[in-house]
């Protein structure tokens, strides 16, 4: 193999493997985590978080507007505290309220922000106080169930009277 | 007579031990001396660096001529990787996410270990092969006859070459396996192919994934090329010897590529 071939080969192997990796960049893969600076990050407590994660996506009418990025307890209160960054561009009024929700009946949970009316927007730091948790399937099914035994005995009572 | 019996029993206790010992130490040393070899390499490499066109050749050798059966097992392991992930996927109903699926095991996982695997088979054990024949016939012991550094000359050079070469490969790989899910789950499944490249594309994060992948075949083409030339001028000079060198270098490679992946894998994506 004369050194002007080898050049050559090595100079496509490069450029291919270049390309390689550009694909994987720009068609395969995107930056869903926003940098630290462009974000700014607000709180909010929930009574039950469900199985939300760290990394979950926080929505607005459906459009991610930014991530989980933390979850703890608070020891003293026993509510679960989730830690959100929002994009910069997007704002909302300081009486927005949070919920958790599922996409579909089996898919990832992730926070969803209704806008509120008043004219103060969230700034960093700040803590939602309108929030509802996630609906916890166990807890959906017993109460359903203690309320049709609790007709079904009304009804017993009733027919023994 | 008695004391002659106990002397036999402390006799077979001690070659019982000298046999458990002799192996480890062997490692012991050997590895030390790899450790060695590896700091000369790294002290030679500014020649090998400077004297590029050698460097060039080695990635020609060990790169170029790879990207065949790289790109080739590529396109198999993701056609496979597509059909098994339909298969399953489809039965809860989220067949749109074999996208996602096909790159994220291709990105993370099967495109640096996969491909490492294959370079260290293919390029890996051509490296220890040439350095032990030239070792076996003298050539080396020539070039320091004429005050030439073998490991400038010869073997840093393959070193940078393989390090260079395998992160280029690991690329190829999944961007080759992505492509063979894409002709499998939208050429031949029928997904929507807008929703099979969105999702994937929402779902793989370019930091976490692609660029974490290729800091795993960085450091599987240090690993594999360190170990190809150290057992190659490690080798016996005898026939027997090259031939157990090169097998040495497959087998090792393989097992420090799986043991460094585990540990790579448990540093990076512990927490997401």
């Amino acid at each position: 193999m004369k050194r002007g071939m080898i050049d050559f080969w090595v100079g496509l192997f490069a450029v291919a493997g270049a390309a390689a990796l550009l694909f994987l960049a720009l068609k395969v893969s995107s930056q869903s985590t926003q940098p630290a600076s462009s974000s700014y990050t607000i709180t909010a407590e929930f009574e039950n978080i469900g199985s939300l994660k760290v990394r979950a996506p926080v929505k607005s009418a459906g459009v991610v507007v930014g991530r989980v990025t933390r979850i703890e307890l608070d020891p003293e209160r026993y509510v679960a505290r989730a830690t959100l960054a929002l994009d910069n561009h997007y704002h909302f009024s300081r009486d927005s309220s949070a919920e958790i929700l599922t996409s579909g009946l089996l898919g990832e949970q992730y926070i969803g922000l209704e806008p509120g009316a008043d004219e103060h927007n969230l700034k960093q730091g700040d803590r939602i106080t309108i929030t509802s948790s996630a609906i916890v399937l166990e807890q959906l099914i017993s109460r359903f169930l203690f309320s049709k035994a609790e007709t079904a005995g009304e009804q017993a009572k009733e027919h023994t009277q | 007579m008695r004391w002659n019996w106990e002397w036999r029993v402390a006799n077979v206790v001690v070659r019982f031990f000298s046999r458990v010992g002799a192996p480890l130490t062997d490692a012991i040393v050997k590895f030390g001396f790899a450790c060695r070899f590896f700091v000369a390499v790294l002290r030679h490499t500014p020649t090998s660096l400077l004297r590029f066109s050698l460097t060039l050749r080695e990635i020609w050798f060990a790169g170029v001529l790879s990207v065949l059966i790289i790109g080739v097992s590529g396109l198999f392991v993701g056609m496979v990787l597509a059909l098994q992930g339909y298969d399953t996927l489809v039965r809860f109903g989220a067949s749109s996410s074999l996208g996602i699926l096909v790159a994220l095991s291709l990105v993370r996982e099967l495109g640096p270990v996969v491909g490492a695997l294959l370079f260290a088979s293919r390029a890996g054990s051509a490296i220890t092969a040439e350095i032990g024949l030239m070792k076996a016939t003298e050539q080396l012991a020539a070039m320091e006859m004429m005050a030439v550094n073998p490991i400038a000359r010869v073997v840093a050079p393959k070193f940078w070459g393989g390090v260079i070469s395998m992160p280029l490969l690991a690329a190829m790989f999944s961007a080759m396996g992505i492509f063979g899910g894409y002709l499998i789950g939208v050429q031949l499944l029928g997904l929507d192919a807008g929703s099979f490249w969105n999702q994937m594309q929402s779902q793989v994060d370019f930091r976490l994934d692609v660029l974490n992948g290729v800091i795993k075949s960085a450091f599987f083409g240090i690993a594999v090329s360190l170990i190809a030339v150290f057992e190659g001028f490690d080798a016996a000079p005898t026939a027997e010897g090259v031939s157990h060198a090169t097998t040495r270098t497959v087998v090792t490679s393989a097992l420090v590529i799986l043991a460094l992946d585990f540990v790579l894998t448990a540093f990076m994506f512990r927490g997401a």
